[in-house]
């Protein structure tokens, strides 16, 4: 018997001695990061960057297959004890020795998870992790020369660029509200004293906003530069038009945060996505009820909320709980009670 | 029935009003429901495990009678805790804000026969939609015994309180027969129906996984202390369904309890929902271990008026619940678990004989507050 056909046979085993459980419930007590395990990563330092900004040192788990410069992460973060889930760029090199990631954390107004990680996490901590994604990286054949244009903390992914891979000619436009804004400022003039890098600072809260079509003054040669651009939608907006208006779409490659900008209201379009279903809800209806009306199969239960026979993912939108008012937003894994729950705004429930 | 029905002083109104009370202190806990609830349901969940762990651990050599007493203690007292506070909460979705896939009423799976999913429906559901309520409610007498005056009697309730000790025994293969409706689901064109051989299949399946668990593959690791481990996990198994037995008949079962119409139910108010949820139920007083072995069951009457909350918060819960039985002038029944085990079994006995009808059938205050 082949060693792999071997070890599955002494798994199922000793699945049989811990059933119901598996033996990775009580293996996850001693050793949660081992080979093997869900993906997590244990928080073993926060250094703070700006007044709200930190970078947070991560131990990723022995499944972590490794990133490319640019991509970000998944993080799942309990904040009060509840699980939520929010995207960060990795801004370590690849290469780092200790085998330890960094994701950089700017503190958003409201920010649940964001301000948690800046200002209240503890070394110590796990943090669920995925795999690292996104397509926003360096080409494998190096550009001559390049343009990374950022704003806030859309300086993030360039900056796990710029850590790891050095070109001969490199450019850097960046807009912060004033010089104690610039995430990694010392950083960034450290490279530029080493002639690695040429950085333009925009400080809109005195220069007023980049106008992207004067970028020419700031680097003339921008069309022939391999670009990638960072930052909130107004700047990737504009910049995409420019660039397509010069015929130069194909050099500039851009990252979105989406800010979840979620919709919330009475009632909304409810979409049934299994079933390919779109109705109107009022604010007032179980989405339960919507559901039945319109046809869909939904599991149901007692009907008021206590015996959570009904609950469904919630795979966009958001909805209102009809008892408490609380309203819950969709993201990875979030289930919800359709019996006591209604649409407050558009929403994609799974069925 | 009882001939008096104790909430008649109660209008309509203070009714209603009781409910948006109940409803006020639902909210307050769950806008303060946060990272210390996560925190215990996550080191009440670790201990359990560790605490199973080291007893099987020990049972390895039980052969040794102290290593006998020690480890079958702490595995029942592990069984319990998994039945109890850990599983019966998580399976109410007590801990589904978190958020964690792990620790969630849609895949927590526990050391019992009944599969998590077939429990959640007679459970969550029938009973806890339907508390006491005549007809629909089959946790009263689970369907083999007469807990009322008012159901029929049959001369196959003279054995009841044999039954009821049987069920005690091998409880977890009451509740598996019972969330099956096995009774019901025996006769002939019943019992092939697909829906029914397929929820069968699973309880077997169930079984068959913990009694292989328990009996042989603990057993047989144990070597030369094979006979003992085996007497070990019988006796965890139960002492753990005795113990949940009891407290579970604390719950609905003693004297002074209220059982319910079927037609008392139809169109019934958040409040009068509460109220029936008030007036079935029953608690047990004691020290906070006795609560935590309970599984805080033995706050069930704040565990029927709010079976979501996380269970670690009852106790809290159960000072202002307590204040509105007193301002409504209702009776908050509880006592020490050997009154309240007394209790029962003393209405199990009592019933096992026939009873003449109460001469005045107790009106039904609902139907007048509808006609008021």
């Amino acid at each position: 018997m082949t060693s792999t056909a071997l070890r599955s046979r002494a798994w199922k085993l000793l699945e049989m001695v811990t059933t119901p459980l598996l033996p990775s419930d009580y293996l996850d007590l001693v050793s949660p990061l081992r080979a093997g395990a869900d993906l997590r990563g244990r928080i073993e330092a926060v250094h703070p960057e700006t007044g709200d900004a930190a970078t947070v040192v991560i131990r990723p788990g022995r499944g972590w297959r490794g990133h490319t410069a640019g991509q970000y992460v998944r993080v799942g973060v309990d904040v009060d004890g509840r699980r939520l889930w929010r995207a960060y760029s990795i801004t370590s090199p690849t290469d780092r020795q200790d085998g330890r990631i960094t994701i950089t954390v700017k503190a958003i107004p409201d920010g649940k998870v964001s301000n948690h990680l800046v200002h209240r996490t503890t070394p110590g901590t796990l943090v669920q992790l995925d795999q690292p994604a996104g397509d926003f990286v360096l080409p494998p054949a190096k550009p001559a020369k390049v343009l990374y244009l950022t704003a806030g903390s859309g300086v993030t992914p360039v900056m796990g660029m710029l850590r790891d891979t050095g070109f001969d000619d490199v450019v850097m436009v960046h807009c912060a509200p004033r010089p104690q804004d610039v995430i990694f400022r010392n950083e960034l003039h450290g490279l530029v004293a080493d002639e690695k890098l040429r950085l333009t600072e925009v400080h809109t809260a005195t220069d007023g906003r980049l106008d992207i079509a004067r970028l020419g003054e700031l680097v003339p040669d921008w069309a022939e530069r391999e670009t990638w651009a960072c930052g909130p939608e107004g700047l990737l907006d504009a910049a995409e038009r420019h660039w397509a208006g010069h015929g130069v779409q194909e050099r500039l490659h851009t990252e979105r945060f989406r800010p979840r900008v979620v919709v919330t209201g009475d009632g909304g379009e409810v979409t049934f996505s299994a079933t390919g279903r779109t109705v109107d809800a009022d604010g007032a209806t179980p989405l339960l009820d919507v559901g039945e009306e319109a046809g869909v199969l939904m599991p149901s239960g007692c009907r008021m909320g206590i015996c959570f026979g009904c609950v469904t993912p919630l795979k966009a939108g958001a909805v209102r709980d009809l008892r408490t008012g609380e309203i819950t937003e969709a993201e990875p894994g979030v289930l919800i009670q359709t019996c006591v729950s209604a649409a407050a705004g558009p929403c994609d429930i799974e069925r | 029935m009882t001939a008096i029905d104790p909430t008649a002083h109660l209008t309509a109104e203070q009714i209603e009003e009781l409910g948006r009370e109940l409803d006020a202190i639902r909210d307050e806990v769950i806008a303060d429901r946060g990272e210390k609830d996560a925190a215990y349901i996550r080191k009440v969940i670790s201990v359990q495990r560790k605490l199973e762990l080291a007893s099987r651990g020990v049972l390895l050599f039980s052969i040794f009678p102290p290593a006998w007493l020690i480890g079958t203690a702490g595995l029942s007292v592990a069984k319990i805790m998994d039945n109890m506070e850990i599983g019966h909460n998580v399976l109410h979705g007590q801990w589904d804000w978190m958020r964690d896939p792990k620790i969630h009423s849609t895949t927590w799976e526990w050391d019992h026969v009944s599969p998590a999913e077939q429990w959640k429906h007679s459970h969550n559901e029938l009973h806890h939609t339907y508390t006491n309520v005549i007809g629909k409610d089959n946790d009263l007498g689970y369907g083999i015994m007469r807990v009322d005056e008012d159901q029929r009697w049959h001369p196959f309730h003279l054995g009841q309180p044999l039954w009821n000790f049987l069920n005690a025994c091998f409880f977890e293969y009451g509740i598996a027969a019972y969330d099956l409706e096995l009774g019901k689901n025996l006769q002939k064109r019943r019992r092939r129906s697909p829906e029914f051989r397929a929820r069968a299949r699973a309880v077997g399946r169930k079984i068959r996984k913990q009694v292989l668990k328990d009996y042989v593959i603990h057993p047989l690791l144990s070597g030369p202390s094979f006979l003992t481990t085996l007497a070990a996990t019988f006796t965890a198994n139960l002492v753990r369904n005795i113990w949940t037995h009891s407290v579970i008949m604390c719950g609905h079962f003693p004297e002074g309890v209220q059982v319910f119409e079927r037609r008392s139910v139809k169109g019934e108010t958040r409040g009068q929902w509460y109220l029936r949820q008030m007036m079935g139920s029953a608690n047990i007083s004691g020290s906070r271990a006795m609560h935590f072995m309970t599984g805080n069951l033995s706050h069930q009457i704040e565990h029927h008026l709010f079976p979501d909350l996380p269970s670690n918060r009852y106790a809290e819960v159960a000072v202002k619940v307590r204040a509105l039985f007193e301002k409504y002038e209702l009776e908050y029944v509880t006592g020490p678990l050997p009154k309240q085990v007394f209790s029962a079994w003393h209405k199990v006995f009592r019933l096992s004989l026939p009873n003449r009808k109460p001469k005045v059938k107790t009106p039904d205050h609902r139907q007048e507050l509808v006609a008021a």
